[in-house]
């Protein structure tokens, strides 16, 4: 199979997972209990049954549910997010809006926490036994182990709080009116703390993953072989120990960047970053029925997404896979 | 001996003195001009057009936006605002509100009479849930007498009047800008145009609110600040390390976790308040679904107000902050009589009244509160408390969606909620507990089911008297009532601290506190 007939395969199964995934989300949504309407006239702490029905008539929530349907996939056909009445905006802008700064302290998160992670874990396999691997791995268990928000709230206490170095909250210094590469260190200096603190789950992963996989692989024959030729030590790690160690971790990589979207809910939440997951989160506890379709729709496109880039990064990885296809 | 006690009881007095003077020497200061404050918002506003929208974080950040015909002050007595006076005929039936001169909207646009009569009389009608059964029930016309007065006549005269024109109850409205248009698809919903303070100048979602000084406003001098940033920071935890770290200045009614407010107060330059909440006076209560078998029964809900230790939650739960109610009216309010039946902690008493009100073991269905971590431990001491008492009670636990509907269709035993009371009994009070408004849809009706022909004849006389001493009548004799048959079991009057920087003056001056200081507010 060549690679045209590849991708346009997995392209056309994309678009059907999508649009399962559309349409299970619009029902899933509303076996919630409560919608927008009575969310909104509730929080204000008075209603009565004429604003309720203002309210849902502008939610659209006033047509029959397959009318509803209708007019939000006819909308995702064309691209068309639709509107959220609560926010005053159209989904898409509320989206684009959060992207990227949500794809930044992912991305952020990503580069940092692979870069670091292989680096560890082989470093680790190299070493195994040694002290160095055993504080590796006691750190990774560490990092894989605590909760996330315990991190977030002592990072800030110890580094922001304590130690003055890094500001704990936001995406750049309000008010401050910076411009050019000036804003730009100024949001770097924001993003150190989430960044890292998001990073250092998937850190451990990688590190673990990379230790075990090199480990295993340096038992295998051919690497016996490239040994016994005289290879030298450094040599057999890189070219033949750790190329074929890091097919699991790419496989792991496909599913946090997957995740670069959506997986970041807590530590935006935290940290106070403007992006998308907390965007997703106050969608739902509002019930912001058209945001959180419209942020699921971006979330899981990005995951399909993924899956077929992983896959076109396994071939590159390792040729027998395209043989074998 | 002696010498010592006058002693301690001339610096007693000593002290009193200086406590007496320094708000004056506070007042005498000079406001100085400029500055930047920065404050939280807690959770982000819908949006900021307080014509469509009143959650309490719309309201704190656009009723400095946006400004009403009064404003109150901690007292709740009326005082100027777009009114620059206003006269109340003797029967009680007419008022004639004069309007200041020269005010404009942010777009430049003049503010008139014509401002008014379409908010009272067409904008508010239509969208505003407080202002609609005031204007539709009570009022028989609004009316323009010349561009700076207008006039209100009322069917019968209603004491609550006068204080119905708060900001976030009668926002003005630009004419100009909605007349004649779909008020809520209205492109300019999202850039605000009010008379107030302060104006609209960016807002980045999931960021902050930046309001800027309005430099045309009509109050000569005001506002002091230039700038004012509402940062929204959605983790408590953090919006306290945020204000520990200089990021933020002023930390609003709620915004930080219970246990955090007294350790923050001590801090270097702090200063806490719990005014400025006078208008709304949180009331938190338990609600008993009086439609559910046992509940119905007087004696047993007695003997769950005697089983509650009141106390503990307050002390221990809501670090000693509020105070307990005794009725259904805020001591903070206008109207409230102590002369009630008070209930005590008495476990025994409450087993006792338990097992005479024919209780036979039913579990008791607890809604908790879904706001946050300390309404959950609430939850679990009243549950305790409860079964102490042998009631058995589980605990439900949803979401905030989840909680509206569930509370809003009755799907409850006990029910906890906390509302407003809105300045006056009248709008604030007697919607928990009259018949008439036992409607499905409204978490903030009468969901408990409470029927009393009594009850609901005293709040329509409460209503509708024409002296404040009548008035007043009429009030203490329905919450004697009340307070016997218990239609819901009142916990607390709730205390929201702000906190703040010492040099932040002038900050919490009326009855909403900072939802419209920030005309006065001044940076040292």
């Amino acid at each position: 199979m060549n690679l045209l007939q590849f991708l346009s395969g997995r392209l056309v199964k994309g678009v059907l997972v999508l649009f399962a995934i559309a349409l299970l989300n619009f029902f899933l949504i509303r076996a919630a209990p409560g919608d927008p309407a009575q969310v909104l006239a509730g929080e204000a702490g008075a209603a009565d049954a004429q604003l309720l029905e203002q309210l849902r008539a502008r939610f659209g929530l006033d047509q029959p549910l397959l009318t509803q349907l209708w007019i939000y996939l006819k909308g995702y056909a064309t691209l068309d997010l639709g509107f959220s009445y609560r926010q005053q905006r159209p989904v898409l802008d509320l989206v684009l809006d959060r992207l990227p700064a949500t794809l930044l302290l992912t991305g952020a998160a990503f580069i940092v926490s692979l870069g670091l992670g292989v680096v560890m874990g082989a470093l680790a396999a190299r070493r195994a036994g040694r002290w160095s691997d055993s504080l590796i791995t006691t750190l990774s268990l560490v990092f894989y182990a605590t909760p996330l928000f315990w991190i977030a709230l002592m990072s800030q206490i110890l580094f922001s709080l304590k130690l003055g170095l890094v500001p704990n909250v936001g995406f750049e210094t309000i008010g401050a009116n910076y411009t050019g590469l000036a804003r730009a260190l100024d949001i770097g200096h924001h993003l150190i703390l989430p960044s890292i603190t998001l990073g250092l789950f998937f850190t451990a992963l990688y590190a673990r993953m990379m230790r075990a996989s090199m480990l295993e692989v340096a038992g295998a024959d051919f690497v016996k072989t490239a040994r016994a030729k005289g290879l030298s030590p450094a040599i057999v790690s890189r070219r033949h120990v750790a190329r074929n160690a890091i097919l699991p971790v790419v496989t792991l990589a496909g599913l946090q960047a997957g995740q670069l979207v959506g997986g970041a809910v807590l530590t935006e939440t935290v940290f106070a970053w403007p992006g998308i997951g907390r965007l997703m989160f106050d969608a739902l506890v509002q019930r912001d029925y058209s945001v959180l379709l419209g942020v699921f729709f971006i979330s899981s496109a990005m995951v399909v997404g993924f899956n077929i880039l992983t896959d076109l990064v396994y071939r590159l990885a390792d040729p027998r896979i395209e043989a074998a296809s | 001996m002696l010498n010592s006690q006058i002693r301690r009881r001339l610096a007693v007095t000593t002290a009193l003195v200086a406590l007496a003077f320094a708000p004056m020497a506070a007042q005498a200061q000079e406001p100085k001009k400029g500055g930047t404050v920065h404050v939280v918002v807690q959770p982000e506003p819908p949006m900021l057009m307080q014509g469509l929208n009143q959650n309490g974080p719309t309201n704190m950040v656009a009723g400095n936006i946006y400004e009403s015909l009064l404003r109150y002050d901690e007292k709740l007595n009326p005082q100027p605002s777009l009114a620059k006076s206003w006269e109340i005929s003797p029967d009680a039936k007419v008022y004639t509100f004069k309007l200041q001169e020269g005010v404009t909207w942010h777009d430049g646009k003049p503010f008139t009479a014509d401002d008014v009569v379409f908010t009272l009389d067409k904008f508010l009608r239509e969208v505003h849930p407080r202002w609609r059964p005031i204007v539709n029930t009570q009022v028989e016309a609004i009316e323009k007498v010349d561009d700076l007065t207008v006039r209100i006549t009322l069917k019968q005269p209603f004491g609550p009047m006068i204080m119905s024109q708060e900001v976030a109850s009668a926002p003005m409205i630009p004419k100009h800008i909605y007349d004649g248009t779909d008020y809520r698809a209205n492109p300019a919903n999202n850039t605000p145009i009010g008379t107030g303070p302060f104006k609209l100048k960016e807002w980045k979602k999931g960021s902050y609110i930046h309001l800027v000084k309005n430099e045309n406003y009509w109050m000569k001098g005001k506002p002091n600040l230039d700038e004012i940033y509402w940062q929204i920071i959605p983790d408590a935890a953090a919006r306290a390390v945020a204000y520990e770290t200089g990021k933020v200045d002023v930390l609003t009614g709620g915004s930080v976790d219970v246990y955090d407010v007294a350790r923050l107060s001590k801090l270097p330059n702090t200063c806490m308040t719990t005014k400025g909440w006078e208008m709304f006076a949180p009331h938190a209560w338990l609600t008993p679904n009086v439609r559910n078998g046992i509940l119905g029964n007087k004696q047993f809900r007695q003997g769950l107000m005697y089983a509650i230790d009141r106390e503990f939650g307050r002390d221990v739960v809501w670090g000693g902050l509020g105070k307990l109610p005794t009725g259904p009216i805020s001591s903070k309010t206008r109207f409230y009589s102590s002369d009630v039946p008070k209930y005590t902690y008495d476990p025994a008493k409450a087993k006792e009244l338990i097992k005479a009100s024919g209780y036979k073991g039913e579990t008791i269905k607890l809604l908790n509160l879904p706001y946050g971590e300390t309404w959950s431990r609430w939850s679990e001491a009243i549950k305790q408390n409860l079964e102490d008492a042998g009631v058995k009670v589980q605990i439900e636990n949803t979401d905030v969606p989840g909680w509206t509907q569930k509370a809003s269709n009755w799907d409850f035993d006990l029910n906890f909620n906390f509302l407003y009371q809105l300045g006056d009994p009248a709008t604030g009070v007697a919607r928990s507990y009259v018949s008439s408004n036992i409607a499905k849809g409204n978490p903030f009706a009468n969901v408990g089911g409470y029927s009393n022909p009594e009850v609901d004849k005293l709040f329509a006389e409460g209503a509708s008297a024409p002296t404040d001493a009548l008035r007043q009548e009429a009030y203490t004799k329905v919450q004697k009532i009340l307070a016997d048959e218990l239609p819901v079991l009142w916990l607390l009057e709730m205390d929201f601290p702000t906190i703040y920087r010492c040099n932040v003056k002038n900050l919490v001056t009326t009855g909403i506190g900072v939802d419209d200081g920030f005309r006065d507010a001044w940076k040292e």
